[in-house]
């Protein structure tokens, strides 16, 4: 079985990059544009990953990398919930349309 | 005692009175804050008469002339070794005078304002203003320094606006105020301009140092400010004359006279203090204060005497036409200051040529006392009849026995008949003006008859002439008010003593232009010619009202144009008008109006126009919708991006 090329993993990652941003733009529930974040971070990994393998395959820095964005997705979701759930209670909605005080 | 002990004292007293009753008088002492002023001004009248002993009989003479003294002199502001301005206090015949007027006549304003200002809603303001006033005149009257007296100058002025402006409910005295504020104003740029280009060329503002160097011909400074010309006219033309202009405001001199007659709409007692016996001949004081170097420059002098004299009698004229007693007094004013102009006018420096200076002096001095009796006793007519129309009255004389003899030995005196004050100074004016100048001896004599007449006009148009309705019938009898109370007649009764006195203090000896006593007999034969016209005005004065009759009406029907402008005090006033509101607003206000409205104002507003319409176009930017800005963000990142991988090659 040949290797897959750098490139077909790229492509994935990039699909799944532009994937993200475009729920992040057009979905207006904020649980579904976490979710879109959720997706770009991902491509982000698996680009690190397969750097890592590809590139440096003695080295692991790409895969601590990796490790690090996890944890801290992690962490961002559960303030980004926090923030949603808040939102909630004074909006009585989750529809970001809905949160635009800070307009001109 | 030495000066400086208590010297200061005099100016520092009223300010201190004014500062207590400025501030706490309407809460804590509503009812003795005229206490207050009035012991304060009879202490420093006390100091002024000390002084003045101090001065006249004991130390102020050196070899039998009158030495000029600075006990107090504190430099205030230095702007070069030789230049700086300084507070002090200078002696010498003429301010010592000017102290003893002002506190004297001050005090019995004081005194007379008990009665007449009772009950009045500002009382307390009232003797603030008027402490104000006088140490602003007394700080004026003992300056070492031309800056100083300028200070002090605007200090007066604006204590004149706000007693002028005292009823600042009525617009009549708004209106008046501002006036009297403005006009001396512009005769004040001019009074600055004066001191500027002295000083500029005598490299000093100190009286003292700047009369010795422009009076003594081989200095560089008097050599400077001769040589030097503007016009075609020298420079100490151009200072002595722009600074008389000051003067010539401040003492209502043709044709900046107008503030005056309507200054009358201040307080009467005010009008006695400010507006005829000491602020308005402050004018006077400038010159004489200058006269050393005035007497060098013929040029000057002569614009000093002409303008005096046409004053003096321009405001005769008026003031027999005038039917309001107040202003027929501010004319008078005007004329008697006419007088001491002139009389500077027409003076040379030194002992015998000096008579001019003397006289003007000594009628400045006698027409404090009679001039602000006058205006006391108008005062207490008008308290009883509460109007100032000569028609309103009449008959007062049984009612007002006491007003009624102080008015009539005070029209005496002004008329000058002998042996009343303003007899003596009054010839020796006419004497001077006989020995230097013949057009302007007329001028004097004629002015003097107006004098006559007009006074006894007054004087007979209010304590004689219509006896019915009597004057219990008109409600103003006893019962009312009677002649007012005792701190009303009291000045009234001193003020005519002293305008009986004051012609006899042989003035001469004390007061002369350079120190040294002068002898001046008095020239019976001389006197004939003026005192037979004056009895002959006041006799034709008395034919005409002292009853009613017809014969004024037909007179003035016959006299028709001549009447009527003097009546509109010669359309004066008008022609100020139709300067200012047709030529001057319509010429330089409307188009600076113009210019400040559509091309200051208009780029301003282009500016804000511009940022305002610039914010409109990119205020949707800012929509408050999350992900538009975060379209904007990835935008921005994409566009760094390939910026960074096309051009960081």
């Amino acid at each position: 079985m040949s290797e897959i090329p750098l490139s077909h993993i790229l492509f994935v990652s990039t699909a799944l990059f532009f994937i993200g941003m475009y729920g992040l733009f057009t979905r207006r529930n904020m649980i579904t544009m976490l979710m879109s974040i959720e997706l770009i971070l991902n491509s982000v990994n698996i680009n690190f990953v397969a750097f890592n393998k590809y590139l440096y395959p003695n080295q692991l820095n790409g895969i601590f990398f990796t490790i690090f964005i996890i944890t801290i997705a992690a962490a961002e979701a559960a303030v980004a919930i926090a923030i949603i759930i808040n939102l909630y209670r004074s909006h009585h909605s989750i529809d970001v349309e809905d949160a635009d005080e800070l307009k001109w | 005692m030495s000066y400086e002990s208590y010297i200061t004292l005099i100016p520092l007293l009223p300010l201190l009175s004014f500062v207590l009753l400025g501030l706490f008088g309407r809460k804590y002492f509503k009812n003795f804050s005229g206490i207050i002023g009035t012991v304060v001004l009879l202490a420093i009248t006390v100091l002024s008469f000390i002084t003045a002993y101090q001065y006249f009989f004991v130390d102020g003479k050196v070899n039998d002339v009158y030495q000029s003294i600075i006990p107090v002199k504190y430099i205030w502001l230095q702007f070069s070794p030789n230049v700086s301005i300084d507070m002090g206090v200078v002696l010498d015949p003429i301010s010592v005078m000017m102290l003893i007027v002002v506190s004297f006549v001050s005090l019995m304003v004081h005194i007379f304002s008990l009665g007449y200002m009772k009950g009045e809603e500002r009382f307390s303001t009232y003797y603030a203003f008027l402490s104000l006033f006088t140490f602003s005149m007394l700080g004026l009257v003992v300056s070492t320094n031309i800056f100083q007296i300028y200070i002090f100058w605007e200090l007066v002025g604006i204590s004149s606006y706000l007693l002028i402006g005292f009823y600042f409910d009525k617009p009549s005295a708004v209106a008046a105020s501002k006036k009297a504020f403005i006009v001396t104003r512009f005769a004040d740029v001019g009074f600055l301009i004066g001191i500027l280009i002295l000083a500029f060329h005598a490299e000093t503002l100190d009286f003292k140092t700047l009369i010795e160097r422009l009076t003594s011909t081989q200095s560089s400074q008097f050599i400077s400010i001769t040589t030097s010309s503007f016009l075609g006219v020298s420079m100490l033309t151009w200072g002595l004359t722009l600074v008389f202009i000051g003067g010539a405001g401040k003492s209502a001199m043709f044709p900046l006279h107008i503030w005056l007659p309507d200054a009358m709409e201040g307080p009467t007692p005010v009008s006695a203090l400010i507006h005829a016996a000491t602020m308005v001949v402050a004018g006077v004081y400038l010159v004489a204060r200058l006269f050393p170097l005035y007497s060098f420059d013929v040029v000057a002098l002569n614009i000093v005497a002409y303008v005096g004299a046409i004053s003096a009698l321009l405001a005769a004229i008026i003031a027999c036409t005038q039917t309001d007693i107040k202003r027929v007094l501010a004319y008078s004013t005007m004329s008697q200051i006419g007088y001491m102009m002139f009389a500077l006018g027409v003076s040379r420096y030194g002992s015998e040529q000096g008579l001019g200076y003397m006289a003007s002096m000594f009628h400045l001095f006698t027409h404090a006392f009679f001039k602000s009796l006058l205006f006391l006793c108008a005062g207490a007519v008008i308290h009883v009849v509460h109007s100032n129309e000569m028609k309103d009255m009449g008959g007062l004389r049984k009612l007002m026995p006491i007003t009624h003899i102080a008015f009539l030995i005070a029209c005496l005196a002004i008329a000058g008949i002998p042996p009343f004050s303003g007899f003596f100074s009054k010839e020796e004016i006419l004497t001077a003006a006989y020995n230097s100048n013949k057009l302007i001896y007329t001028i004097g004599v004629f002015t003097s008859m107006f004098t006559a007449f007009y006074m006894f006009r007054l004087y007979f148009s209010i304590f004689w002439a219509k006896t019915s309705p009597s004057p219990l019938e008109r409600g103003w009898g006893e019962a009312a008010h009677g002649e007012g109370t005792l701190s009303m007649k009291f000045p009234l009764v001193v003020l005519t003593i002293c305008t009986v006195a004051v012609g006899f203090i042989p003035f001469a000896s004390f007061v002369t232009s350079d120190g040294a006593p002068l002898e001046t007999p008095i020239d019976i034969v001389f006197s004939i010619l003026p005192v037979a016209l004056a009895v002959a005005a006041i006799l034709f004065a008395a034919r005409l009202y002292r009853r009613q009759n017809e014969l004024p009406e037909k007179i003035s029907t016959s006299l028709g144009a001549l009447y009527r402008s003097a009546y509109k005090k010669f359309y004066i006033d008008e022609i100020y008008l139709f300067i200012t509101k047709k030529i001057i607003f319509n010429l330089v206000g409307r188009p600076a109006a113009w210019i400040d409205k559509n091309i200051v104002d208009g780029f301003m507003n282009l500016l804000a126009t511009v940022t305002a319409k610039i914010s409109a176009m990119i205020k949707g930017l800012q929509s408050g919708k999350v992900q538009d800005y975060a379209l904007y963000f990835f935008g921005g990142v994409a566009g760094l991006a390939v910026l960074f991988i096309y051009l960081g090659k």
